[in-house]
């Protein structure tokens, strides 16, 4: 079996993002970049199957600026065992992201294709899904158990109710929550084979996918900020603000 | 044109956000038009025929419909789509699943979890958690958008009288099978719209110690909420947790008990209208969005908070 693992590079997410000021965007320059934390949790899950004897190859991609190879690296040093950028400039939109995905998955025909469930910088929460429509294959989303049968998958799914089981014919698309697993740290040897390992780089225009946003990003602002509250002294007159004040219990 | 709007159901009831929704589709277009994909779900039809923004209800019935598969109602949605502007659902679990999976067969690029409508193309919409909210324009034909349900309020459910179409349904997709649903029964309020919620995070310590938040949750009529540590710990259930990557609660009132407050946490709930945070570390950043913040170790500081509850002659329901 053959698992594609999609990875992102984001900014990372203990950073306190901000607002450039004239409202084009949020500040990048000189701010940690890490991988999107979810795509942590899809390459670990791919590594587990493989060390269980179920996979033979983990293929690690993403698609990005010249420096998202970082990212693909990254999954290298924790078991992938190649590597493709598909590198791109600016804004690229879910919607183009599953394009390009299709046809890598078209060329290298995986059983299984991972992510995560969401990237932590635009929210978005839709390339897997789409990638599975593109593909006609079956989705299971926010997964936080899996369990390989024979040609299927047994998909624990975490939804607002509680928890769903689906069964998924090979190949599939799963998105992956954070509960999936708990994602390994690589170790100083690994990360030093996995320099050695293959990184191919691809553009869009090779791939023939049209990556040109359709979302127009007009401006981008602050969130309203809350006005400084206060420090009470006891439990007593936490409860009386709450009652006499803010009128609320 | 007009709006299709996706409802959430359970085939016996209207999902609550789906009303949210219908009050976001009808600031896009007034001519709001509810798709109901379900199995043996026509008392659902009738409770949205009554809605009076619901202008007219499509009903598609089919027993692989019964559990929600993305990979059975996109292909109806599609079908369905032609004569629509805009596609929309709730971006709650449900929405989130199904809407990219339209939207990728529509060619479409799509608008996640809008707070605002600006204009029938234009929205605003949270990024990186929160932290920067984007004013974005979608120069699609056809829209298909998400909708933070807690940044609009639930339209009203009765005076209206919109006729029932049938339509057909679409084959199944036979590729993905439901297993299996485990829900959690609770007689307290839903999470995402309870007027108040009470949460606790790592500092609970333990899933036993949960019993102090539930006691003042059943005093308040409140729902229970939880950090991310606290779920990933085992301390409650994935259900309950409020933050980036699960859900966004807007109440009146939410009590934060023994969470740090990482940015994570706090893009789901800061912009509750008034929030407490009781914490013993006092450098905690939840302080710093919180209105009234009391430094107290949580388990001196719940007993008496309930103890004072209890000594109050009426609560608010």
């Amino acid at each position: 079996m053959k698992i594609l693992v999609a990875v992102k590079r984001v900014i990372d997410y203990n950073v306190q993002v901000r607002v450039k000021e004239d409202g084009t965007g949020v500040v990048t320059d000189n701010v940690k970049m890490s991988s999107n934390p979810p795509d942590d949790n899809a390459i670990e899950e791919a590594v587990k199957i493989k060390e269980a004897g179920k996979a033979t190859e983990i293929i690690a991609i993403t698609v990005g600026e010249e420096k998202s190879q970082e990212t693909v690296r990254k999954a290298l040093a924790v078991g992938a065992d190649r590597g493709i950028l598909i590198k791109t400039e600016g804004t690229v939109e879910p919607l183009a992201v599953a394009k390009a995905l299709q046809k890598i998955v078209e060329k290298e025909k995986p059983d299984l294709v991972f992510m995560g469930k969401q990237a932590i910088d635009d929210d978005c929460n839709q390339t897997g899904q789409m990638l599975s429509a593109l593909l006609n294959w079956p989705q299971a989303t926010f997964a936080s158990k899996i369990e390989i049968k024979d040609r299927t998958l047994e998909v624990t799914r975490e939804i607002d109710e509680g928890l769903e089981t689906i069964e998924v014919n090979l190949p599939a698309i799963v998105t992956c929550d954070l509960r999936l697993n708990e994602p390994r740290y690589a170790s100083l040897p690994n990360i030093m084979k996995s320099k050695k390992k293959p990184l191919e780089i691809l553009t869009a225009a090779d791939l023939g996918v049209d990556i040109t946003p359709r979302v127009q990003q007009i401006k981008v602002e602050e969130p309203p900020k809350r006005k400084a509250g206060i420090k009470v002294a006891s439990v007593a007159e936490l409860v009386s603000k709450l009652k006499n004040e803010a009128k609320v219990i | 044109m007009s709006v299709l709007l996706i409802a959430e159901h359970n085939n016996k009831e209207v999902r609550p956000f789906t009303l949210n929704a219908i009050t976001a589709a009808s600031q896009m277009d007034g001519d709001v038009h509810v798709l109901l994909i379900g199995n043996n779900c026509g008392d659902v039809a009738k409770l949205l025929s009554e809605m009076p923004a619901v202008k007219k209800v499509l009903h598609a019935e089919a027993p692989h419909y019964e559990n929600y598969l993305a990979e059975n109602f996109a292909p109806l949605v599609v079908k369905v789509s032609e004569n629509y502007s805009h596609i929309v659902s709730s971006a709650n679990t449900f929405g989130k699943n199904l809407m990219p999976r339209i939207a990728a067969h529509l060619d479409i690029s799509q608008v996640s979890d809008i707070t605002k409508v600006i204009s029938a193309d234009t929205f605003i919409r949270p990024i990186y958690a929160g932290n920067a909210f984007a004013t974005v324009k979608s120069t699609d034909t056809k829209k298909c958008i998400t909708i933070r349900p807690t940044s609009f309020e639930p339209c009203e459910t009765s005076g209206g009288s919109a006729p029932i179409e049938k339509i057909e349904a679409t084959e199944e997709f036979t590729l993905s099978k439901f297993i299996k649903r485990e829900e959690v029964k609770s007689d307290r309020p839903e999470l995402g719209t309870a007027r108040i919620v009470v949460s606790g995070g790592r500092g609970m310590q333990n899933g036993e110690n949960f019993k102090l938040i539930t006691d003042i949750a059943d005093k308040l009529n409140a729902a229970i909420g939880a950090s991310r540590a606290a779920v990933d710990a085992g301390y409650i259930s994935n259900e309950h947790q409020v933050g980036q990557t699960g859900k966004v609660v807007v109440p009146d009132l939410y009590i934060a008990v023994g969470i740090s407050g990482a940015i994570q946490h706090l893009a789901g709930m800061k912009e509750s209208k008034i929030i407490v945070a009781i914490n013993k570390d006092g450098e905690a950043p939840i302080f710093s969005v919180a209105d009234y913040g009391l430094e107290a170790d949580l388990f001196e500081a719940l007993p008496q908070f309930l103890e004072e509850l209890n000594k109050l002659n009426s609560i608010q329901k």
